[in-house]
């Protein structure tokens, strides 16, 4: 995890890095900076080393003050090295209420780690994020590039462990209801009128 | 549309120019808008919220800086809604403001401050932790408490648009925001300086200042800079007999509110090295003694010497007092060798237009294309380059180059590396040739990389075909320039310090010493020349530093530096100024007129004045044109210059190292510590190239 000396974008990337620039006029390659960093901190084991942004402001034409200032002011950007797997936890009001800090302590016994810290080999860094936008779900662990939901310390250690060995658990809500139905099911439009059929039917 | 607007400010309906913003309609209506983010000079950022005012019809407070004025507005500036505002937006900013005041150095001269004593709450109601902030390493000449800082972003500002290194930035978000350049290293501008006078707060103090004196204790003395040619207006800022720091004074026509780094910061070189008692060479050693003797030692030399075995050469900090009292002591002896030219350029004393900067460098402003030739102003007159650089940000301007590469802050097209490229370009035949005709102010400028050269005098008389071919030279419009390096050469060439008939220049007199032909050489100055090829001649140096000539003077007469005398100089647009004395010479130092003063009656040919005053009418008598100081007189325009071989090797800029240029700064610490970081820095760091 080392800061390496240069960087470059791989040959498969570099092609997805011309077709990213290509989208935006003449003088306003800078636009593509924010695909580029996230291209860049894939390839790059997670993080952002300075060689990859003064890479990126090379290819973009803009000084490189400019990139540092966008890949710092994102929190999805790591200008730090961290672990690979990155565990983001919404601790914002709405999860919250609904229990985040059971998910936090989950998370640390699980880890072995603190908040904003990395497991000694690499695999992991469990971070706190603010609203993911996926309240109606709350409490969320952000794990790369998926949710899981509606957790509690039992579901968290469970997701957790089964990423400990190696396992991808299944994304969304760990309660089983589907996307963000009630949670005790529904609770209006139980039944849907059919204007064919003539009466209402129960839509069970 | 007419092009003026009405708006009412506080009751009062008042007229203003369209185009205005709301702050500066309050302004021109006498009202004081607090703020700190808005600077005139930089643009609009409305960050800092300082400047909120009332406006009917909103309902909220309005940041004036932001708000273009509109016809029909009615602002307010005075009422509780505005108090209320004001007060608010100060307690934010001192949440994390460490209240420092008593240790900081910006204390008595700090906006923050001043606008929470007038516009303040009276206490604070923020009880819990305030954030600390890393400072940063900005390098040698800035010193950093970023706890203090603002997030005005002035300094960023400055750095992109007047300074053109995009290297400061503000880096994390919200509450972890933070200004610096994230990578730690030093800013590379040689106007970086000028950050500490616009950071509103304690933020970014000047390093080698840190902690010295009070704003308060100082003795402010308005002066001009002679480490260049541009004459900038700066003030002296002394306590007892020492100089504590060098501000700049504003002065729209020269150097606008700027200064360079080694403006600035040279003075910690005015306490070093410093020649204070006169010495006669004694048994091959240096040895002090009194005016006296020294007098006597010289006398004992010269007197019954022909004048044609006497020379004087003069340096680039010389005074116009100074050399005129030089140029009538050798008339007096005879002597018919003087040269103010110490760097050997091919200029003539006459006409005046063949060695000023005719466009004046607020002139700059009308021009719409410019072609340099072996100049790189950057170096070599920071401020005339800053002027190219804002008239390249306001568009439509074309900068074409002849000669060596180097970045300026702006783009600039190359036109080749030899002054052979000059020829074409003199008969029409090269590919700019259209572009300059079209232009409808154009401008040359002929740097000392040209002018040093064998081939100068050939440079300079193309460069006067150029300027006449292409329109340079019109009513109204002078764009024919020569870019000086050194703060005596346009007053020495109007006081007509060249040699006289039969007279030597530099390089001959340096020869003829080395030869035996020239037994007296009397060096005002000049550091500049090969101090080690004057074969057996009796070598006078006066001058206040211990720099390269001293060593081998056999007489050294100590002399006052620019801060120590009033003293006039003119600048490379030919604009006389007045320095004025801000120290006392230390020791036996004196004013270098009196000196030579003296001199010429220990020599039995007293010098007809006794005052300053009658000094200066001598000069006027000398040089018409330095009777009015602080006035241009424009030069007619006349024919110059000797058609010759144009050499096709490189112009190389004569100024290699931009921090140490003369005696003075070469004697600075805080110079050499920034020359020894340029060094590593152009092998190291790429450019970024993007000029903003
Ligand atoms: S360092 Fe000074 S100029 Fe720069 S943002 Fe902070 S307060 Fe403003
Ligand atoms: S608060 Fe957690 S997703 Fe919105
Ligand atoms: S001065 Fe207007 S917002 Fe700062």
């Amino acid at each position: 995890m080392s800061a390496p000396a240069g960087f470059e974008f791989t040959a498969e990337n570099r092609a997805k890095v011309d077709a990213i620039i290509a989208k935006y006029p003449a003088g306003r390659q800078a636009s593509a900076v924010l695909p580029l960093l996230t291209l860049a901190q894939a390839q790059a084991g997670g993080w952002l080393p300075q060689p990859a942004l003064d890479h990126i402001a090379d290819l973009l034409g803009m000084p490189s003050i400019r990139v540092y200032e966008v890949a710092s002011f994102y929190d999805m950007f790591n200008t730090k090295p961290v672990g690979r797997i990155q565990v983001r936890i919404c601790t914002t009001t709405p999860c919250w209420l609904c229990g985040s800090d059971e998910v936090v302590r989950a998370c640390k016994e699980t880890l072995g780690i603190g908040i904003g810290e990395s497991t000694p080999d690499g695999r992991f860094f469990l971070r706190e994020f603010e609203c993911l936008g996926a309240c109606a779900n709350a409490p969320i662990l952000w794990v790369d590039d998926d949710f899981y939901e509606d957790l509690d310390y039992a579901k968290t250690k469970a997701v957790l462990n089964a990423l400990l060995k190696g396992e991808r658990p299944k994304p969304g809500s760990q309660t089983g209801r589907q996307g963000s139905m009630p949670a005790g099911g529904r609770t209006t439009l139980k039944t849907i009128e059919q204007p064919d059929a003539g009466g209402p039917t129960d839509a069970g | 549309m007419s092009d003026s607007i009405k708006v009412t400010i506080d009751g009062a309906a008042i007229e203003v120019p369209r185009g205005l913003t709301v702050l500066q309609a309050c302004e021109l209506a006498g009202r004081e808008i607090p703020l700190f983010c808005f600077h005139p000079r930089l643009n609009i950022a409305g960050n800092c919220r300082m400047c909120l005012v009332e406006i009917e019809k909103s309902p909220k407070p309005v940041a004036s800086c932001a708000m273009p004025a509109a016809d029909g507005m009615v602002i307010k500036t005075d009422t509780p809604m505005v108090h209320k505002a004001r007060k608010g937006v100060l307690e934010m900013l001192l949440i994390n403001h460490p209240l420092d005041c008593p240790i900081c150095d910006q204390g008595g001269e700090c906006d923050l401050q001043d606008l929470t004593l007038f516009y303040g709450p009276d206490h604070s109601r923020f009880k819990e932790n305030k954030r600390t902030v890393l400072d940063k390493n900005l390098g040698p000449l800035i010193s950093t408490h970023m706890t203090r800082c603002i997030h005005c972003t002035r300094c960023i500002r400055f750095a992109n648009e007047i300074a053109g290194v995009e290297e400061l930035g503000a880096t994390g978000r919200g509450e972890h925001m933070e200004i610096g350049t994230w990578v730690e290293r030093a800013v590379t501008s040689e106007l970086s300086g000028n950050m500490i006078d616009i950071c509103p707060v304690g933020a970014l103090n000047s390093k080698p200042y840190e902690y010295r004196a009070r704003s308060w204790e100082l003795r402010k003395t308005e002066s001009i800079d002679v480490l260049d040619a541009v004459g900038c207006n700066i003030r002296v800022d002394a306590r007892g007999p020492e100089v504590m720091r060098i501000v700049p004074r504003l002065n729209e026509d020269i150097n606008e509110e700027w200064i360079s780094d080694k403006t600035r910061f040279s003075y910690d070189g005015l306490r070093k090295r410093r020649l204070d008692v006169p010495m006669v060479r004694r048994d091959g050693k240096l040895q002090p003694c009194d005016w006296r003797d020294a007098f006597a030692a010289i006398a004992q030399r010269v007197q019954g010497l022909p004048g044609a075995q006497i020379g004087a050469i003069v340096g680039d900090l010389a005074d116009c007092e100074a050399m005129t009292a030089l140029k009538d002591l050798m008339a007096a002896l005879g002597s018919p060798s003087i040269d103010c030219r110490q760097d050997g350029a091919r200029l003539a004393a006459s006409p005046r237009c063949s060695y000023l900067f005719n466009t004046t460098i607020a002139g700059i402003e009308q021009a719409d294309s410019c072609l340099l030739i072996g100049a790189n102003p950057r170096f070599e007159a920071a401020l005339v380059n800053a002027r190219l650089r804002k008239r390249y940000r306001q568009g439509r301007f074309h900068v074409a180059r002849i000669g060596a590469p180097d970045d300026l802050t702006f783009p600039v097209e190359e036109l080749g590396l030899g002054a052979d490229v000059l020829a074409s370009l003199a008969d029409g035949s090269h590919r700019l040739a259209e572009r300059l005709g079209q232009a409808a102010h154009p401008m040359l400028i002929v740097g000392p990389g040209a002018l040093t050269r064998s081939d100068g005098g050939a440079i300079l008389a193309a460069a006067r075909e150029i300027a006449e071919r292409y329109g340079m030279v019109k009513d109204g419009w002078n764009g024919f320039n020569v870019l000086h390096t050194a703060a005596s050469r346009v007053g020495g060439l109007d006081l007509g310090l060249v040699p006289d008939q039969g007279g030597k220049d530099v390089a001959r007199m340096v020869k003829a010493a080395l030869g035996g032909e020239l037994a007296v050489l009397f060096l005002l100055g000049a550091d500049e020349i090969e101090v080690d090829q004057l074969g057996s001649a009796f070598v006078i140096y006066q001058g206040h530093h211990g720099d390269r000539a001293a060593r081998r003077a056999d007489v050294i007469l100590p002399g006052a530096a620019y801060t120590e005398k009033d003293a006039t100089y003119v600048n490379l647009e030919g604009r006389p100024q007045r320095a004025k004395l801000a120290v006392f010479p230390p020791g036996d130092a004196k004013e270098d007129w009196k000196i030579l003063r003296a001199l010429s009656d220990a020599l039995g040919h007293r010098l007809a004045y006794d005052t300053l005053g009658q000094l200066r009418a001598r000069m006027a008598e000398l040089a018409p044109v330095l009777a009015h100081p602080d006035v241009i007189e424009p030069a007619a325009w006349r024919s110059f210059g000797r058609k010759g071989k144009l050499d096709a090797s490189t112009l190389v800029s004569p100024i290699q190292d931009f921090y140490r240029t003369d005696p003075i700064s070469r004697a600075s610490p805080v110079m050499a510590e920034c020359s020894a970081l340029h060094q590593t820095r152009t092998t190291t760091l790429p450019a970024t190239g993007t000029y903003g």
